[in-house]
């Protein structure tokens, strides 16, 4: 295995809803700034292992979690953690954009102001940073104070890029964050996540293995709650040791 | 026509018949009230309290009333508020699936409590107190009748709010109550003014729980421990009355009663308009 400073590592990490053994002694090493892409079929416990990731699989009722998940060397399931301080340093995009029911302006201004930054005019450059970087600033920048479900799809996802971004986390999920838009609105979002990995460690999970190949820099191979393989997107791709990483990445399961 | 077909006729016209003796009867109270209360109303109705012989055909108006409702209604409306809100956020995030559930059945037995329950209630425990009927125990039955409503109504509306939008705000690092307060109210926004103004209409609207606990005088209020007259028992006192020129003037109490109600929800739609625009769908 390639040698790379982890920022996110996982060892025997097992999940259960109720009795269902959702993930099974998960161990994987997640490099930071780089993107790191989890692909699976549907029902593996991407999402699941996703969740596991900022705690919030924690939300779901009946859920059991044993194993460690290490971020940056600190036990995030150890009881002393205070979990809004690891969500703040772990963003995350959902499958379908979901902006807050309120202003584009106050969306991205959101998370700072929950972080206690009040003052008008550092929440203003916040939000103009980021909407930049998201690639939203131009399309908005006239009405910030209009709500934010007026925006189409591809925007509200780069909307909530933004809002993540606005808190200035570490590290980056992103749930199948394409899934809901258009082609076009889908490739700007791969760009995004491309010019910020040399800034943020991220991770995506998606069941589109060409947007995989295009995106991934490693990969984690999930099979029935199992990490089959992991390792450089190359490797995996172009020379999977596994048989079954094969006949996924072959097409023959899915 | 097949029998598929004369089935779908035969339905739809119960649909329009129903729909139209619904919209019928609005019109059939609109227009007797009316009719029968607004060639009454006078200036002097509405800015006077009863003179002498106001329950005899003689001058002075329902001043008294209208004030005292005025005071029960909005009194009682802003104390559910500060007691359901809290209840209904509760019921989303914190209280446990069992504890909800029979919470949420408790509500809705109370919803159901005839009103006149809760008023020889509050009479009992005035009387084991040593109080006389005064505005605050009008105010306070009040609330009790209109709390289960309040609160069921604004729990139902939160519990729409889909749970994405919780998990979005934990995701950038809320705790449960600011994503309840600052994501969760505002997307129910709309629908926890609703259950305010459904409370709120059968507040004022209500006779028999504030007969006994808040009484019926002549005059205004002046502090919260004296009796407070309500145009709903104006309309009953003043149907009570021998004098046919007397009973009319309950018409005129029902009208003023009404529009109270009307101008209510007008501006609450004028306000939910402006709210939804925000609301995701
Ligand atoms: N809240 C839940 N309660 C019970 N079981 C659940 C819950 N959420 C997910 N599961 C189960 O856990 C397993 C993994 O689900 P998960 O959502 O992580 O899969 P996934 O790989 O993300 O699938 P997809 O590609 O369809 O999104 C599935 O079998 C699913 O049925
Ligand atoms: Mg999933």
């Amino acid at each position: 295995m390639e040698k790379f400073k982890p920022h996110i590592s996982v060892e025997k990490l097992n999940v259960f809803y109720g009795k269902h053994h959702v993930l099974k002694d998960i161990t994987v090493k997640i490099p930071e700034k780089q993107i790191t892409v989890i692909i699976g079929p549907s029902g593996c416990g991407k999402t699941t292992l996703l969740k596991s990731f900022n705690r919030l699989i924690d939300l779901v009722e009946g859920i059991s979690v044993s194993g460690d998940v290490r971020v940056d060397g600190m036990d995030i399931y150890n009881g002393k953690i205070d979990v809004t301080n690891i969500r703040k340093k772990i963003g995350m995009l959902a499958q379908k954009p979901y902006p807050l029911p309120m202003s584009i302006y106050d969306n991205v201004a959101y998370g700072p102001r929950i972080h206690g930054i009040l003052k008008r005019k550092e929440l203003d450059r916040i939000v103009e940073r980021y909407l930049k970087v998201a690639g939203l600033w131009d399309e908005v920048k006239d009405r910030l104070k209009s709500p934010a479900s007026r925006l189409s799809a591809g925007q509200q996802q780069r909307l909530c890029l933004a809002r993540t971004l606005a808190v200035e986390p570490e590290i980056i999920l992103g749930d199948e964050p394409t899934s809901a838009l258009d082609p076009v609105s889908a490739k700007r979002i791969e760009q995004e996540f491309i010019e910020l990995k040399k800034d943020y460690t991220i991770v995506i999970v998606t069941h589109i293995l060409r947007q995989a190949k295009r995106l991934a820099d490693h990969v984690i191979f999930l099979y029935m709650g199992e990490v089959i393989e992991a390792g450089p997107a190359r490797e995996i791709f172009e020379d999977p040791k596994e048989a079954r990483t094969r006949a996924y990445i072959g097409g023959e399961i899915s | 026509m097949d029998r598929r077909q004369l089935e779908e006729a035969f339905f739809k016209g119960l649909m329009i018949a129903s729909t139209v003796i619904i919209v019928g009867i609005l019109f059939a109270i609109l227009a007797v009230v009316l009719l029968k209360g607004a060639p009454l109303l006078s200036l002097s109705m509405l800015t006077q309290t009863p003179k002498g012989g106001y329950y005899l055909g003689k001058g002075g108006g329902i001043l008294n009333a209208i004030i005292g409702s005025l005071y029960l209604a909005f009194g009682a409306t802003f104390l559910s508020f500060i007691i359901a809100f809290p209840i209904a956020l509760y019921l989303q995030e914190y209280a446990r699936n069992r504890f909800a559930s029979f919470v949420r059945l408790s509500l809705d037995i109370l919803w159901g409590v005839p009103s006149i329950v809760y008023g020889a209630f509050g009479f009992t425990i005035m009387l084991y107190l040593g109080l006389r009927a005064c505005l605050l125990g009008g105010i306070i039955v009040l609330t009790l009748l209109m709390l289960p409503i309040m609160t069921r109504a604004m729990d139902e509306v939160m519990r729409m709010v889909p749970h994405e939008l919780r998990e979005t705000s934990y995701a950038v690092g809320s705790t449960r109550l600011e994503a309840l307060l600052r994501v969760v109210s505002r997307q129910a926004l709309p629908g926890i003014l609703t259950a305010v103004l459904l409370a709120f209409g059968r507040g004022i609207g209500d006779a028999a729980s504030i007969l006994f606990t808040a009484g019926y005088t002549d005059h205004i209020p002046h502090s919260l421990f004296d009796p407070a007259a309500s145009l709903p028992l104006a309309v009953f006192f003043l149907l009570g009355t021998p004098l046919p020129e007397v009973q009319e003037r309950a018409y005129a109490a029902a009208v003023i009663l009404l529009v109270i109600i009307l101008s209510t929800s007008v501006i609450s739609r004028l306000l939910t308009t402006k709210w939804t625009k925000f609301v995701i769908k």
